[in-house]
């Protein structure tokens, strides 16, 4: 049958099993956006910035597993993107972007919106694919679909000239992909399962390390049956979390520089670390030389390129979690581990890191806390990047697996809007908290029109305290409180602005409205933003200065200057 | 100082547009350095093979091979520094020439079985062909005539293996596992 590029783009999109799409039309992509209404299946979200497109795609994706799609114009739709695909690189999330380009014929003439987005996004994506004729279409989408959502997944940008979109082609289903030299799948050496086995069993004072990778591949029932056949306490990492319920006995928090002090303390004690999914990124390891000498290490990662490239392992294994947990498990024998469990109570009783100072003042940390009880840890919590962002780490106490959406890699403040948005279009009946900073909120607070045109219950709760927070904490201890550029003191009313958006806005300045403002929000059937005017310079605790190690710890100090 | 020496690593590639600028940015990216590359097409149509040769400890290499496996169009990646390698370049050298430098310039291009290729009034056009160190050796001896320019290929190298269908692919992770 004959189609245009533009068809063959919406049904490739439909035969990989998306549904929804968010982006921004202009004229190289216009015809691809004019064959929209013959696919109504495809559900087009316009966004008010391509960074919320392709933000919001990674919001999607990481609450469906499904790659997560943005379409944009070529020139400065596509490059507004380029945030939010640096940022999915850096996670591991997958995308596929749609880029419309000038025509074929013009490309390399520095013509009207003309830029070389394959060229740009080349060190940014897992992949990129420039489409000069209809007939590649369909398998190029399906490449994208393929390459992004398999091994360890990242963002795959597909650049198509607008005359492609128009050209006319015999269209065809594609056969299968031809890809020699992309193996992602590796199941793991039975070998070296066997030998991870013997460790474990041998060991005396194990830890699992979860990464994003057990969230990835699901593998949250072979994390738990590893962990409770063997008594091995279980650390997350900052994008692992909520992957292991965080009631259990076993949960021993997150390390690194906000993490928990028990958690890299115990790391540090620790003769034998499971790492699983995660790539001893240096916010957890510190200074790398000196992390965690007293260990062995066991690495189960699908990427191989991550296998030694931070610290050095004993045992690598490279293959998929739940694959390589699934049959591993069969090898390691029950155990007990109890002086280690008992060492582990004492350093959580010692290094309580998440305790909230009594005082009659209206603290960030009891705003999440609050949250975290009146949505019984069951809700989908949204991040920006900063101290909110610890803090929502830190004082949510998750129950439910890949319910914790940040920016931990790229650490792209905005993320709490548009990702917030797509996490809530990928699961329209989940509770979808937003834990906003007011610095990040105003990068990406265009997209409340986005909501409020959507009708998305989002709640935001924006932690405002005034200042651009985790540099302010950083200028205090290490440049004696030299506030150089981050005062806000130019903020908005918020929630005037939430209503000039026809959302509901609820302000509150005092401690003893937070529960309600919290309950009247989720009480609200649309979306909802809390203004929490909180104190301005309360600071993340505990601290571990980058570069450092475990012991250059900074804990709260008894007489923090908040505590009344 | 990390303990640094060449490597020399082959790739078969396919043969498309921006796969180079594809390696080359993921060498720039991770700060690896390449002290040549050399490309050309293969045995088998649409594909490229290309050497690499790369400063850096076992470690930073060992990181190349995995990178550059990682590229969805790198088909296979392997290590030869280690084996039974035969590595060669090709440059060319124009060199000051004058009638009282001429015959000594002459047997120094017989002793590394040079070729003079090109002969001008008061320059001369020097073809060799040998393994880096050889080069090398000839530019530096060449350099007292007067070296105008010089015009080198980079490395290309194959081991000594019969067929590369022998070859294990250096990054399989077999292989990668077995390593430690
Ligand atoms: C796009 C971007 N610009 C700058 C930064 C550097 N940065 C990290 S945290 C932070 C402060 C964030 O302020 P806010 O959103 O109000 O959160 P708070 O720390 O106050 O909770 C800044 C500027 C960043 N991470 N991302
Ligand atoms: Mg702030």
């Amino acid at each position: 049958m004959i189609k245009k590029g533009s068809q063959i783009v919406c049904e490739s999109l439909l035969r990989e099993g998306c549904n929804v799409v968010f982006g921004i039309p202009g004229g190289a992509i216009l015809p691809l956006y004019q064959a929209l209404p013959e696919y109504p299946k495809l559900r087009h979200i316009l966004t008010r910035h391509e960074q919320g497109a392709s933000l919001a795609a990674d919001g999607y994706a990481r609450v469906t597993g499904k790659p997560g799609v943005a379409f944009a114009t070529s020139g400065p739709g596509a490059t507004n993107l380029v945030t939010g695909i640096a940022s999915a690189q850096m996670d591991s999330v997958p995308l596929v972007i749609v880029t419309g380009q000038v025509n074929s014929w013009a490309i390399g003439s520095d013509a009207f919106q003309e830029t070389d987005i394959t060229g740009i996004t080349l060190p940014i994506t897992k992949h990129n694919l420039l489409v000069m004729d209809a007939s590649e279409i369909a398998t190029s989408i399906k490449e994208a679909f393929y390459i992004a959502n398999s091994g360890r997944p990242g963002p795959v940008l597909v650049d198509i000239p607008r005359d492609v979109f128009v050209q006319e082609v015999e269209y065809e289903e594609p056969g299968e992909l031809n890809l020699p030299g992309y193996s992602p799948n590796f199941s793991g050496h039975s070998g070296q399962i066997r030998k991870a086995a013997n460790l474990i069993n041998e060991s005396e004072k194990p830890v699992i390390v979860a990464g994003h990778g057990v969230i990835i591949s699901k593998a949250y029932d072979e994390l738990k049956a590893l962990a409770e056949k063997a008594q091995i306490p279980v650390i997350t990492t900052l994008l692992g979390i909520s992957c292991f319920p965080e009631d259990h006995v076993l949960w021993t928090g997150w390390p690194g520089m906000h993490g928990m002090a028990y958690s890299s303390l115990a790391i540090e004690e620790a003769d034998l670390i499971i790492a699983l999914g995660m790539r001893f990124d240096d916010r957890i390891t510190g200074n790398p030389s000196k992390f965690a000498l007293n260990s062995k290490k066991i690495h189960i990662d699908v990427d191989p390129s991550e296998i030694g490239k931070n610290i050095a392992v004993d045992v690598p294994i490279v293959g998929d979690v739940k694959e390589v947990l699934n049959r591993m498990n069969n090898h390691v024998v029950n155990a007990t581990h109890p002086t280690w469990l008992k060492r582990i109570d004492v350093l959580k009783e010692d290094h309580p890191s998440l305790q909230i100072p009594e005082t009659s003042k209206l603290l960030a940390r009891q705003v999440v806390k609050d949250i975290s009880d009146e949505t019984r840890g069951g809700a989908t919590i949204v991040t920006g990047v900063g101290q909110h962002q610890m803090w929502a780490a830190q004082h949510y106490r998750f129950k439910k697996p890949g319910t914790f959406l940040t920016s931990g890699g790229l650490g792209t403040m905005g993320y709490e809007v548009p990702a917030a948005m797509g996490a809530q279009v990928a699961d329209p009946d989940s509770t979808v908290w937003s834990i906003a900073g007011d610095g990040g909120f105003q990068m990406t607070l265009c997209e409340l029109a986005t909501i409020a045109e959507n009708r998305l219950p989002v709640k935001f709760a924006i932690l405002n305290n005034g200042f651009l927070g985790m540099v302010r904490q950083w200028q205090e201890i290490f440049f004696d409180s030299s506030y150089v550029s981050t005062a806000y003191t130019g903020n908005p009313d918020f929630v005037r602005l939430a209503e000039a958006y026809g959302i509901k806005g609820i302000r509150v300045t005092d401690k003893t409205q937070v529960k309600t403002a919290i309950a009247e929000a989720m009480d609200h059937d649309g979306p909802v933003l809390v203004d929490f005017i909180v104190e301005q310079e309360e600071n993340v605790y505990p601290m571990i200065p980058s570069g450092m190690t475990v012991f250059d710890m900074i804990e709260e100090p008894v007489s923090e200057k908040v505590t009344t | 100082m990390k303990s640094s020496e060449k490597h020399t690593i082959t790739a078969l590639v396919e043969d498309r547009a921006g796969v180079l600028n594809r390696i080359s940015s993921m060498f720039r990216r991770r700060g690896y350095n390449i002290s040549s590359l050399a490309v050309g097409k293969s045995e088998s149509a649409g594909l490229s093979r290309m050497t690499f040769v790369v400063d850096g400890d076992a470690k930073t290499v060992e990181m190349v091979v995995k990178n550059l496996h990682k590229l969805v169009e790198v088909i296979k990646v392997s290590d030869i520094s280690e084996g039974n390698a035969v590595s060669r370049e090709l440059a060319l050298i124009r060199v000051k020439c004058d009638v009282t430098s001429r015959s000594e310039i002459m047997q120094i291009v017989d002793i590394f079985r040079a070729k003079i290729v090109d002969v001008s009034q008061d320059t001369l056009i020097i073809e060799v062909t040998g393994n880096e160190d050889k080069v090398n050796s000839l530019v530096d001896l060449l350099g007292s005539f007067g070296v105008f320019e010089v015009m080198r290929t980079g490395t290309v190298a194959m081991s000594r293996r019969t067929s590369f269908e022998q070859d294990k692919p250096v990054s399989s992770p077999t292989v990668l596992e077995n390593a430690s």
